[in-house]
């Protein structure tokens, strides 16, 4: 038994007829300035790095149509579990640039205070729930949530990310199970980019597909080709409408590939097959939805520059506000560990307090190595 | 017999004579009734009421939405708290015995511990993981454990340890009340042990706040768990043999810990003796000595002395030599005396 992996855009950017989710013009123009906003933002992103004025960054170039139309298919309400890879949804739900910057910088405008690595976001005012670095774990959080919301009787669905390697792990199996045995409005969304870190995906399982694993589950799997973002937008618009009628969870595997390295500490040359590479380069998700665009007449040069320059400027303002702001205040080192402080970090902060008062300590922060 | 116990089995007004598994019965079916956003679930809590018997008639009484069987996996049983936790409920998550919670290792450290903090505020995990931990059970390997020293050295975790009945329903429902994720171990040794009295209704002991068990002027005694009833009948021993008067303190939570109550006690005695079934190496009483050297070492008569398990996997047949035991405490309390 082998899933078909469904497309809707050629390769010339041709729609298939029956399969079209014929979005209106300004929706579909909006989602293409969404992808070009993506990856100017990762460029930037990386660059950061690079000019050693971030610490890490991790991009998600090759991968816009994979998670943009995946995310595009919820109501602002619904929540998301991501993972680490899908920095667009952040855009499509409107979180201001400068506080997704200010995450990189792990400055005093971070919503997570500078407590993690660059792109371990957190925004609640998104329903984007802070992500972590381990593998899988937010799959089976998801599903609880998904059973509580069943629970409380509301109608929102969850949205989960995982990539290839993540289906090795012990919370896909967990997730997807829990997830199924209770019906949860989950919808799963494994990208599959072909490598985990530099393992490919033919190494992560015998099975043909990660979408022929939900057979097992008892929920149903779907292989969509991940950089045509009609194909994956309806697939999980289909997905979502399953989970909020009460019908459960969906697991669809985008088929895609990470056309950078893994993050800006992994060099992909090292073990990328260039052939493939080139290949998956002729099947650029910006590109192929740009083609679609143009035979609708809803793309031109102008257009390209509005979308290109619009972004790079809205990009560059939020960096110029981020770095301009300060570190995170001592104090906030023992903040959130619990609500109130115990009797213990109230201690420990007046030890900190009483050495930086002396002078000398945490002259380092702030500074990168490259 | 602890101060709680009564003879008769009478209880005085507002109180209930029950054992320390019943009263956590009730602490949870108290919340349950307070509040919709409590839920329990995991292995066999529902129909069956749990292997041993925590749950019995919660589902009966809030149905199968609220009290209900998870499929056999402690990674599912906490993520899915998390995220029902995340999503503003209060789950109380069961794991049948803490020798079975490291598949669910990650979960409780990487993200329960670590939601509030590492999301800014943003994201919080109020969730109660119970579970029977601790010997005295002929559990051997598998069924006995007392590995409270992981949970306690991981930062966002709120360590949670009864000795009575009372105590059990009052930390019980402070634990559930509590905005951050909390390990309540339940020491399943004296589950049944003995009876106390257990105030009804609403009954809230709150965490941080060490209990003087028995009052003394001699010497030290820091203990919590099961380990508790055991060491007030050493403090008995103690006097008869020795004529030393002995202070037990109960700690109640491991974390945080009430450190005032505890170095109180060890400045007025100046001798201390730290008892905890887990392996003695890294155990929970090394952080103990490690304080009081650290504050109030010029109090001290005489060595910080540790009564624990021995460093070896939990045994089956020779667990009694393995389990502190009156004995060892009495030895315990000679040694900060004669050395």
């Amino acid at each position: 038994m082998s899933l078909e992996l469904l497309s809707i855009l050629d390769k010339d950017g041709k729609a298939h007829k029956g399969t079209d989710p014929n979005l209106p013009a300004a929706e579909l123009q909006k989602l293409y300035r969404l992808m070009v906003a993506t990856r100017a933002l990762d460029d930037r992103g990386l660059a950061l790095q690079r000019q050693g004025r971030i610490g890490f960054y991790l991009q998600s170039t090759g991968q816009e149509a994979s998670h943009l139309g995946a995310a595009y298919a919820l109501k602002d309400s619904d929540w998301l579990f991501p993972a680490y890879r899908q920095p667009g949804i952040l855009l499509l739900r409107e979180v201001p640039l400068h506080m997704v910057v200010s995450e990189w910088f792990g400055n005093s405008g971070d919503t997570s205070k500078g407590r993690q690595m660059p792109v371990h976001y957190s925004f609640r005012q998104a329903n984007f729930v802070s992500i972590s670095s381990p593998i899988g774990t937010q799959l089976t959080q998801a599903a609880g949530a998904g059973m509580a919301a069943r629970m409380r009787g509301d109608d929102t669905v969850f949205m989960t990310f995982c990539g290839d390697g993540g289906t090795s792990s012990n919370d896909f199996h967990t997730g997807l199970n829990f997830a199924a045995v209770y019906k949860a409005p989950v919808v799963f969304v494994c990208e599959n980019n072909g490598y985990a870190i530099s393992v490919p995906s033919g190494k992560q399982t015998a099975s043909e597909s990660m979408a022929i694993k939900a057979e097992a589950y008892g929920m149903p799997g779907v292989r969509v080709d991940g950089n045509d973002i009609l194909a994956v937008y309806r697939v999980c618009k289909e997905a979502v409408d399953r989970a909020r009628k009460g019908e459960g969870p969906t697991l669809v595997e985008t088929v895609t590939h990470r056309m950078a390295s893994h993050s800006s500490s992994d060099d992909a040359a090292r073990y990328r097959d260039a052939k493939d590479y080139e290949a998956w380069k002729k099947k650029d998700p910006i590109a192929r939805f740009q083609l679609y665009l143009k035979h609708k007449k809803l793309w031109n040069e102008a257009f390209e520059q509005e979308c290109v320059e619009g972004a790079k400027a809205a990009i560059q303002a939020a960096v110029t506000t981020a770095e301009a702001l300060p570190n995170p205040n001592v104090d906030s080192l023992f903040d959130d560990v619990f609500m109130n402080l115990t009797p213990q970090l109230k201690e420990q902060r007046q030890e900190l307090r009483d050495l930086v008062a002396k002078g000398g300590v945490g002259a380092d922060v702030g500074a990168f190595p490259l | 017999m602890t101060a709680t116990e009564t003879k008769t089995g009478a209880a005085t007004p507002g109180t209930k004579v029950m054992t320390l598994l019943e009263a956590i019965t009730d602490a949870m079916r108290t919340e349950m009734r307070n509040d919709d956003r409590v839920c329990v679930f995991g292995e066999d809590v529902g129909k069956k009421g749990g292997v041993f018997g925590a749950t019995m008639g919660l589902q009966d009484e809030f149905g199968e939405k609220r009290c209900f069987d998870t499929p056999l996996s402690e990674c599912g049983i906490i993520g899915a708290g998390i995220g029902m936790a995340v999503y503003g409920m209060r789950p109380i998550a069961e794991i049948q015995f803490l020798d079975f919670i490291y598949p669910a290792f990650d979960q409780i450290v990487s993200e329960a511990a670590k939601m509030r903090y590492r999301s800014g505020g943003e994201y919080t995990c109020p969730m109660v993981i119970r579970s029977p931990y601790g010997g005295g059970i002929r559990g051997g390997h598998y069924h006995s454990q007392s590995s409270e020293a992981y949970f306690c050295h991981t930062p966002g975790l709120k360590v949670v340890i009864p000795s009575t009945p009372a105590d059990a329903k009052g930390l019980l429902i402070a634990s559930i009340r509590d905005e951050d994720p909390v390990m309540f171990l339940e020491p399943k040794r004296i589950y049944r042990h003995g009876k106390g009295e257990v105030p009804t209704g609403e009954h809230v002991v709150p965490l941080g706040k060490a209990r003087v068990a028995r009052e003394g002027s001699d010497v030290t005694v820091l203990c919590y768990g099961s380990m508790v009833p055991m060491c007030e009948q050493a403090a008995d021993e103690a006097m008869q043999l020795g004529n030393r008067s002995v202070e037990v303190i109960d700690l109640r939570t491991l974390v945080p810990l009430d450190e005032q109550t505890v170095l109180a006690s060890v400045k007025k005695t100046g001798r201390c003796v730290i008892v905890y079934e887990a392996p003695k190496t890294c155990g929970y009483g090394a952080e103990l000595a490690a304080l009081i050297a650290e504050k109030c070492i010029e109090y001290l008569e005489g060595p910080v002395v540790r009564v624990a398990g021995f460093d070896t996997p939990f045994p089956y047949t020779l667990e009694p030599l393995y389990m502190p035991d009156v004995k060892r405490v009495v030895a315990g309390i000679e040694k900060t005396f004669v050395w």
